[in-house]
């Protein structure tokens, strides 16, 4: 046996944005063996739903993340909904699952970049970041963010959208969709691509569930756990059906991903060809008094916001499981056996956001 | 919107393990562990998810009271356990990772073990 020794990655590191850190345990080029440890831009989030009235505290929801943060406010916003009894009318539904996903392809073309940035194909970066432009000028055109949105609130959304803006959205995204097959063949055909991501970071679909892996990080294993089957919002209206891979490794997360660019886009066309008119949002009235743990499926997996209140206007306790803290664990098996080369690009395969896990 | 039915059980600590490992052996997945404060005691939140049945097991427990852990049968368990253990200072017997204090550093040891005052902040008068 070799002598082993252990390599510190991170918490900087030209391919993490954000900090984590890994001891690697190496034996000549092997990784035997990955210790993470995070906590270096705990914000406390959590605590603060004492002091911040339960309406307000959206704006803190939202804050969790700066790339998924509407589906961190719509998540908050359903369970005080569903604590408080209140019935949101179908059209802020349906705009909550369109606003949903627009995020979702705004976070995926960004990983993707990142993605095509740690292999080295940096044209392939700029190209995936062009077209998120798309995206985030639509956000911001609707509810006047680019990334904060602040369109949610308990009982509905703040903004609506117009019919004749609707149709001309639907009528924009076939040019996009176009531009998104493009991108996808270079990312599931090229073979620079292919050499580097194929058979790297094996997980396998036991090991993905044991572990608890979420999101595309699960699926990508062949977990068809996807809490937009739960019928959140529109989804249940609309019907849903996972993207789900089998090769369990760096290709096979890449292409669920890609492929969920496409289910987001026809998702979009669905939901805005069945929009009914109506109001927005119902009056809140009183405080909330109970608990439920509402989840949705955020672009990197199953998000869970844990809510309680006591019939006051500052909860008990409010308690956000990101999917990055859930996914640290299959990183850990994933980078087991691994080359070390290939350690950046298997941390970015689970699409980590540490600004989530560290709430 | 389709509602999401959800169970929760509250059990003695004694009970955690038979009951988590009926659980495992049941097929479901751990989604998450949460621990809060209500009162001078903590609640722990198990959650556990097949075919998209979400149920809970629950135990409250005192402050000083030492938890087993889950770790021997869910694997990834020792984020959320670390995280008790960091955030709140609950001891958790038996992790198969234990980070010692070193998985969350914290500028405050136990930020979340102390009382927090309901309305403290700028919004405290606000009606």
């Amino acid at each position: 046996m070799s002598r082993q020794i252990v390599m510190p990655f991170g918490p900087q590191h030209p391919v993490l944005p954000e900090p984590i850190h890994l001891d690697l345990v190496l034996e000549d080029e092997t990784v035997v063996d990955a210790i993470p440890s995070i906590g270096y831009i705990h914000r406390g989030l959590e605590t603060l739903v004492t002091k911040r009235e339960f309406p307000e505290y959206v704006y803190i929801a939202e804050r969790t993340c700066g790339i998924c943060s509407f589906i961190h406010g719509m998540t908050y916003c359903q369970g005080i909904e569903q604590v408080m009894d209140l019935e949101v009318p179908p059209r802020a539904h349906y705009l909550r699952t369109i606003w949903s996903e627009y995020s979702r392809i705004h976070s995926h073309l960004l990983w993707l970049g990142l993605f095509a940035d740690s292999m080295g194909f940096e044209n392939l970066f700029m190209n995936s970041w062009r077209l998120r432009e798309f995206v985030l000028d639509v956000l911001e055109e609707t509810t006047g963010g680019r990334v904060i949105q602040g369109s949610c609130k308990v009982g509905g959304v703040r903004r609506d959208i117009s019919n004749g803006k609707l149709t001309a959205m639907a009528a924009d995204l076939a040019g996009f969709e176009q531009k998104l097959s493009d991108l996808a063949d270079v990312f599931l055909h090229d073979d620079s691509v292919k050499s580097r991501l194929v058979g790297v970071g094996n997980l396998s679909k036991t090991d993905a569930y044991d572990t608890g892996a979420v999101g595309p990080t699960g699926r990508g294993s062949g977990v068809a756990i996807d809490m937009r089957m739960t019928g959140y919002a529109a989804y249940g209206d609309l019907g849903f059906e996972p993207v789900v891979e089998k090769g369990g490794d760096c290709y096979a997360r890449c292409a669920v991903r890609v492929r969920e660019l496409f289910s987001s886009v026809e998702i979009i066309r669905m939901a805005i060809e069945r929009i009914p008119d109506g109001e927005i949002e119902v009056k809140v009235k009183g405080n909330p008094e109970g608990e439920y743990f509402s989840r949705a499926e955020q672009p990197r997996g199953e998000l869970v916001h844990y809510v309680k209140g006591d019939g006051t206007k500052h909860l008990v306790r409010s308690r956000i499981r990101t999917p990055t803290l859930t996914n640290v664990p299959p990183l850990v098996k994933m980078l087991q056996g691994c080359e070390l080369a290939d350690v950046p690009v298997i941390v970015l395969s689970i699409d980590p956001c540490i600004g989530c896990m560290e709430r | 919107m389709k509602i999401e039915e959800q169970t929760t059980t509250e059990i003695e600590v004694a009970n955690l393990i038979g009951k988590v490992q009926a659980y495992r052996s049941g097929g479901y997945r751990l989604v998450q562990v949460t621990c809060s404060k209500v009162g001078d005691l903590f609640e722990i939140n198990y959650s556990f998810e097949k075919d998209l049945r979400f149920e809970n097991v629950r135990i409250i427990i005192d402050p000083d009271t030492e938890v087993p852990s889950i770790s021997g049968m869910y694997w990834g368990a020792f984020v959320y356990e670390n995280e008790m253990h960091d955030l709140f200072g609950v001891q958790v017997k038996g992790m198969n990772v234990d980070f010692h204090g070193n998985f969350i550093r914290t500028a405050v040891p136990y930020p979340f073990r102390t009382q927090v005052f309901k309305g403290e902040g700028p919004c405290h008068d606000r009606s």
